[in-house]
């Protein structure tokens, strides 16, 4: 067992990258849950988008443009779920598990032919002098632009969230959707984008994991991170940025039991690959400890006439 | 002649199975404070829904100051100066007081300007707010405040009340009664919507009364007696409540010496509270809300258990008892929160007829359900009581306040109970169905059974009980013979002997 091979700085550095996909589709989903829908079927949006986002990057040679597959695609398959449960009222929690499920197959059926091909590799910025600091360049500097898309869309959400607007307009579809309704506010309309934003942003996540994280195709290649960023919106309170540290705790362990397992420390390796899930609900849980405020109208379908 | 403010012409709007409005017309002119007069159901909130903009009218228009005025969402209305307060709160419990105004407005203000400026209305009208305080800790009274405020800041030439006083304690009234002179003198018309005869009779200018949609009548309140005006809206005289001199039989609940710690934080504890009540009689017990009248309730359903000796019927222990067992034994109660403690909001009458029912009416065989029965029950109450819906399979959430608490109370009173206990029997009914309700308390002790009705209604008290006690802090007065009790006895009762100030009755 070797553990000086694990080099700090590195391991900051990809623990950054690990944890992109997840907050991406955690910031996605807590707009969702502000705006009081709860739609499960994050994993499924997520795969689909890995293999539109693939597709989509190893046809065109462009990764971005495989980003922007991805979003297209992850909101396309939310809005599935917007008509099912907004505008037929069917149920939240059951739509949301079929989504999954619909994901995850189809998004099989579109790999078959991608499986074992390289896709495009998108580059990382680089700055002169900044990038090439010790230390600070390769994690501060020298990261791809989605993952600075990330963390841009987190204090994004937070400030729309606080300060504008709009978002003190969708917290109050979230909070009391009777109420929104009788004020005049357009209850079905915030909802459905919001589910869209959720979407896209869930896709987005997808593809980072096919096209930056590891990258290929495999099926299922989520891996569960889809239901780790419903977990951790809960267990975030709903806050953003308790999400992105939470998102970066997932990322940090993920990063660190994969070396571990790589320096051959004699724990088995099962327990390794769960630590990053355990921790992750554990530190969230005792930070949730305050008196966590669910958006009081979650998971409940909106009727006018009701 | 003055143009009025706003001209209502053959307003009609129809809800399948029922006109909710049939061709309404009235005006109401500037500065004057218009009663909306009519029974639960009547059509009152579908007409100010139409005036708000949440409801499009089926035909017939409106005149807002001579133009015609058809809006078609409530943005509209607001920007034409109309402003309603509901009745049913719509605030956003987890938001604060400046961010749930900013939700009302048009064209909100930066929050520092918008709390300054709600400190400055709010002091202006007596109805002192702090902006940055969460509105899930307010109080019923500061609720309707953010609302009024909401609706001031928009500088409203009419503002609709839908039964603004239902859930506001005597003092508070009085408050908010002064703000709305203020504003009527301020030249602010108010469209007044209550089942409150007194109250209307002393704030409004005008009243127009809505019978089955229709608009059957109007008046001067100051110039009408409140039982006329009930007469308009029934449509028919007004039955009182008969009373026939009864024979008490031997006692059948009797509660010795019983102590309840407060179920929460926000409960009242029960201190030594002693009380009999006889076969044939009819307990009254007043009381300001808050003093221990859910907590009784609970004692007496079997909801909270006591020591089994605390609580006996027929001289037999029944404290240690739960609700199913109490049923059983014929002690039956209805609670004074409608929906979510007497009934299930989102189940049908007929599944709200089985909760109850199941025991003393044989809906329940091995641990099957016998539906058949059940609705039998269900339309059973629906007839006796009058209550208004479509049928018995309608959700109880869909029925209006009043008709789900004459199905809430007949729903226990044609159980043949043998003790009933009720809490604010008659709570946000109107006049014809409040008098039904307690004609068939009357009529259910006049068969024999004992009956405990705790209210805050001294009116009804006096108009049914053979006796009266007061809770006050958790403490029960002793009983008195209620026939010859002034109102003042009844202040001194209420207040206990701690000094209180004496209720405003």
């Amino acid at each position: 067992m070797d553990l000086s091979a694990i080099n700090p700085v590195l391991l900051i550095a990809s623990l950054m990258v690990a944890a992109t996909p997840l907050l991406l589709a955690a910031i996605g989903e807590l707009v969702v849950e502000k705006a009081g829908v709860l739609n499960l079927g994050v994993e499924g949006m997520m795969i689909v988008g890995a293999i539109a986002g693939f597709a989509t990057a190893v046809e065109s040679g462009s990764p971005l443009l495989g980003f922007v597959a991805a979003a297209f695609a992850g909101a396309a398959l939310s809005i599935l779920f917007a008509i099912l449960t907004q505008f037929a009222q069917a149920n939240q929690v059951a739509s949301g598990l079929s989504l999954t499920l619909f994901g995850l197959g189809l998004s099989a059926l579109m790999g078959q032919t991608y499986v074992g091909i390289k896709p495009p590799r998108m580059g990382d910025i680089h700055l002169p002098v900044l990038s090439d600091l010790p230390v600070v360049g390769p994690i501060l500097f020298g990261h791809d632009i989605i993952l600075y898309f990330g963390i841009a869309l987190t204090a994004a959400v937070w400030w729309v969230l606080k300060y504008s607007r709009l978002g003190l307009v969708l917290r109050a579809v979230g909070e009391n959707h009777d109420a929104a309704h009788a004020l005049g506010y357009k209850v079905l309309k915030i909802r459905l984008l919001a589910i869209m934003f959720g979407g896209a942003c869930a896709g987005l996540g997808g593809a980072y994991i096919s096209l930056i994280r590891v990258p290929q195709w495999t099926e299922g290649m989520t891996a569960g991170i889809g239901w780790i960023a419903l977990a951790l919106v809960v267990f975030a309170s709903w806050k953003p940025w308790r999400a992105l540290l939470g998102a970066y705790l997932f990322g940090g362990v993920t990063v660190v039991q994969l070396n571990l397992q790589a320096a051959g420390v004699a724990i088995p390796v099962e327990y390794l690959a769960m630590s990053p899930y355990l921790i992750t609900i554990l530190v969230l849980v005792i930070l949730s400890a305050d008196k966590s405020s669910a958006p009081a109208s979650l998971g409940r379908n909106f009727h006018a006439s009701r | 002649m003055t143009v009025p403010l706003l001209s209502l012409q053959g307003l009609t709007k129809a809800y399948p199975g029922v006109v909710a409005n049939d061709s309404v017309s009235f005006d109401i002119g500037e500065g004057e404070v218009h009663a909306l007069l009519g029974e639960n159901g009547a059509g009152k909130s579908t007409l100010v829904k139409m005036i708000y903009g949440l409801v499009k009218p089926d035909s017939g228009k409106m005149l807002l100051r001579g133009q015609p005025y058809e809006p078609a969402e409530p943005r509209q209305a607001r920007a034409d100066g109309i402003a309603m307060v509901f009745q049913h709160f719509s605030l956003f419990d987890a938001l604060n007081v400046a961010e749930n105004i900013a939700l009302g407005m048009e064209n909100p203000p930066e929050m520092r300007d918008l709390a300054a400026r709600i400190r400055e209305v709010s002091e202006t009208y007596g109805l002192p707010l702090d902006p940055f305080r969460t509105v899930g800790d307010l109080s019923a009274g500061e609720r309707q405040r953010v609302e009024i405020i909401r609706c001031l800041l928009q500088d409203p030439k009419l503002l609709i009340m839908d039964e603004p006083t239902s859930v506001l304690t005597p003092q508070e009234v009085e408050i908010l009664f002064k703000t709305l002179q203020k504003l009527q003198s301020e030249g602010t018309s108010i469209l007044y919507i209550s089942h409150k005869l007194e109250e209307i009779r002393t704030l409004c200018d005008h009243a127009t009364i809505l019978r089955l949609g229709k608009n059957v009548g109007e008046c001067t309140p100051a110039d009408t007696s409140a039982r006329d005006m009930a007469e308009m809206m029934v449509g028919s005289s007004l039955q009182t409540p008969q009373r026939e001199t009864r024979e008490f039989g031997p006692v059948a609940m009797d509660i010795s010496g019983l102590s309840v710690p407060a179920p929460s934080a926000f409960g009242t504890a029960l201190k030594n509270v002693h009380l009999t009540v006889r076969k044939g009689e009819i307990l009254g017990i007043g009381g300001v809300a808050g003093n221990g009248q859910d907590e009784l309730l609970g004692v007496l359903s079997g909801e909270t258990l006591t020591e089994a000796d605390a609580v006996k019927l027929h001289g037999d222990p029944i404290g240690r008892l739960g609700p199913t067992a109490r049923r059983k034994l014929g002690v039956l109660a209805a609670p004074e929160e409608r929906l979510g403690h007497a009934a299930a909001p989102d189940m049908s009458l007929t599944e709200n007829a089985m909760l109850t029912g199941s025991v003393r009416e044989g809906l329940e065989k091995n641990g099957f359900l016998d539906w058949g029965a059940t609705k039998d029950f269900a339309e059973r109450i629906i007839k006796a009581f009058d209550v208004r819906t479509p049928g018995p399979g309608n959700a109880a959430r869909s029925l209006s306040g009043g008709n789900l608490q004459k199905f809430v109370i007949g729903r226990e009173v044609l159980q043949k109970p043998e003790v009933l206990v009720v809490n604010q029997p008659t709570w946000g009914v109107d006049a014809a169905a409040a008098a039904a309700i307690r004609q068939s308390l009357l009529d259910l002790a006049a068969k024999g059974a004992a009956v405990i009705c705790i209210s805050q209604d001294l009116d009804e008290l006096m108009e049914i009980s053979d006796s009266f006690a007061a809770l006050n802090e958790g403490r029960l007065s002793a009983p008195r013979e209620a026939a010859g009790l002034t109102v003042d006895e009844i202040g001194l009762m209420m207040g206990g002997a701690h000094g209180m100030e004496v209720a405003h009755v």
